[in-house]
């Protein structure tokens, strides 16, 4: 029996009158593919800034290995071995690729202020370790062409590649991915679900994602949770999902009473 | 290897030029390139909060007033400072502040290093332009405090015979000094994470960056540096009083990197020369000329009314300044890459 490396227990989020979860638990076991679903609105992004501790939930608790993360600053979740991307495409804007990559080596790279101003022989060593590094993520993205580019001067599957990489530099166990294939043709996409077993693998990663390709959730996850207004209403593998008569009615509505 | 070398070569450069200009300038230039070097000093500090870290801050004035007191209260002779304060009998503790030039200024350093790390605590807990309005409020206190404290800063008088140290040798110096510091911090995980910050706070905190502690880190090496040319500033001119220490001189600071570029050091180095000279060569605009026989009268201002112009075509034409947020090995480092792709 696999270990359970994140529980969601009895999460209820509201924001003043408005229940966006509802008594939410499931379980991703380690190095799974879980996916997250259900139509606009329904609150998975909303679990994301939970799990990565933007909310505060009203009730319930996160657990992330044996730990219980529940009201975890961010930068401290990150820290435990969570990382993220975004819905929409976030990266730094006015920065190269590589120091994209950098940035996820943050907390890696240890050497204190003064040795940054001062140049002393720990900032050399630490800065050549880690740019070694991120050169290898880069080269696992197929990305180390581009290094030295402007991130927003690439192509919109390029950019969704940086970002993932970007997470992956943090060196987290969990990684949540936000509509990984939002916008993408599907060759992109193709391309895309190749990375994400080869990182997975390469890694040693689990992986969340929220989708609305269902094709792509169909090739990628193990398990599913259907949510709808908050709701969890279906647990269980993707392919039973798309024929589950609640999932379906959540999708294109009740045709029963038309 | 080979870029420490350049390093250390373009610094003894720089400073061979630095011992040869304070000697053999006159009096008149030297002191232009001496008011450039301290604005310099201040507006390389300012862009590291405002320009690198992306945090609109209105500071300089206050920490530059801290920074020039205290460096002036501790070089001032004992004797002089007591028949000097005119209003009131100088604080003891005024009197017993005495040390010599380096540990005053670094003395005046340290005190606007400190304060900037307690208006930090609760400005930097909140996002938005919280900073801007607190650093406003914090310049007026400041120099309302000089005003009404006659024990300890003399008042509306202000402190005069403040001992000439600042020569050229220290100003440019330290100006060098103060660049390298910029540019080994923008060139760093610290430098990275600000930039990051200016970008997108939310993607930074999602990589793990502690904001808080990046976004003091940046505030108070700038403070630092404000506080260490408001004490070149003090010994330069020797005299100092509330009123140099208005919004005024934030402002001014704000034109040289925004000319420069918000996040360039080689931008705001180049701003401070070209507007350092610039405001002494237009010095005509402000006199009577005679244009055709038609004489206009002296129009005091009349050449920061050009500058204001000028401000306004860097506004329109390079909204990003002149080097944008980049530094100048940058922009080299691209020309070269785009030539290698284009043969």
């Amino acid at each position: 029996m696999s270990k359970g490396i994140l529980k969601i227990e009895n999460i209820t989020m509201q924001f003043g009158g408005v229940t966006a979860i509802d008594n939410l638990s499931f379980e991703v076991q380690k190095k799974e593919i879980y996916g997250l679903i259900g139509p606009n609105g329904a609150g998975k992004t909303t679990i994301f800034n939970i799990i990565t501790g933007n909310y505060h939930p009203t009730k319930g608790e996160i657990i992330f290995g044996d730990e219980t993360i529940t009201g975890t600053k961010p930068n401290l979740v990150v820290q435990k071995g969570i990382a993220r991307t975004f819905q929409n495409i976030r990266l730094f804007k006015s920065m190269s690729v590589l120091d994209n990559i950098l940035i996820g080596f943050h907390n890696q790279s240890h050497y204190s202020y003064l040795e940054a101003i001062f140049r002393l022989p720990r900032y050399f060593g630490q800065e050549k370790k880690i740019k070694a590094e991120a050169m290898a993520i880069l080269d696992e993205f197929d990305l180390t062409s581009f290094a030295d580019h402007k991130a927003t001067d690439l192509s919109y599957g390029n950019q969704r590649k940086v970002e993932i990489a970007r997470a992956v530099a943090t060196n987290p166990s969990l990684l949540l991915l936000d509509e990984p294939a939002a916008g993408m043709n599907p060759s992109e996409t193709e391309d895309l679900s190749t990375i994400i077993h080869k990182i997975k693998q390469d890694f040693d990663l689990t992986i969340l994602l929220i989708e609305h390709d269902m094709k792509f959730v169909n090739n990628m996850c193990d398990l599913v949770t259907v949510l709808d207004y908050g709701e969890k209403i279906f647990d269980g593998k993707p392919a039973d999902a798309i024929v589950n008569e609640k999932v379906i009615t959540a999708y294109l509505g009740d045709f029963t009473h038309a | 290897m080979k870029g420490t070398l350049i390093k250390t070569v373009l610094i003894g450069i720089s400073l061979g030029l630095i011992w040869y200009t304070n000697s053999h300038l006159d009096i008149y230039n030297l002191s232009i390139v001496n008011n450039i070097g301290i604005f310099a000093i201040l507006a390389l500090s300012y862009n590291l909060i405002n320009g690198v870290a992306g945090q609109f801050s209105l500071e300089p004035n206050g920490f530059v007033a801290i920074g020039a007191y205290m460096t002036a209260i501790f070089i001032i002779p004992m004797d002089t400072k007591i028949d000097m304060y005119a209003l009131m009998d100088p604080a003891p503790v005024i009197l017993q502040m005495q040390a010599n030039f380096p540990i005053a200024l670094l003395a005046g350093g340290l005190t606007s290093a400190l304060m900037a790390f307690l208006l930090s605590v609760p400005v930097f807990r909140v996002r938005g332009d919280y900073l801007a309005i607190v650093t406003l409020g914090f310049g007026f206190i400041i120099r309302i405090f000089a005003m009404n404290s006659p024990a300890y800063t003399n008042g509306a008088m202000g402190l005069n015979d403040i001992p000439e140290f600042a020569d050229f040798r220290w100003i440019g110096s330290i100006t060098i000094f103060t660049f390298m510091v910029m540019i080994h911090v923008i060139y760093s995980k610290y430098g990275r994470a600000m930039k990051a910050i200016r970008d997108d706070e939310d993607a930074a905190v999602a990589m793990g960056v502690n904001t808080f502690k990046v976004k003091t880190y940046a505030f108070m090496t700038s403070a630092f540096f404000e506080g260490i040319g408001g004490g070149l500033l003090a010994s330069f001119l020797s005299t100092i009083a509330p009123d140099q220490f208005t919004f005024l001189l934030t402002f001014y600071l704000l034109i040289i990197i925004v000319l420069g570029g918000l996040g360039s050091m080689t931008g705001t180095l180049v701003s401070a020369i070209v507007i350092g000279f610039g405001l002494e060569w237009l010095r005509f605009l402000d006199d009577n000329m005679n244009i055709f026989g038609y004489e206009t009268g002296a129009h005091p201002g009349m050449r920061m009314v050009v500058f204001s112009i000028l401000l306004i075509i860097t506004m329109l034409f390079a909204r990003r300044g002149l080097f944008g947020d980049r530094e100048l090995s940058d922009i080299l480092k691209s020309k070269r890459a785009s030539k290698r792709k284009d043969a």
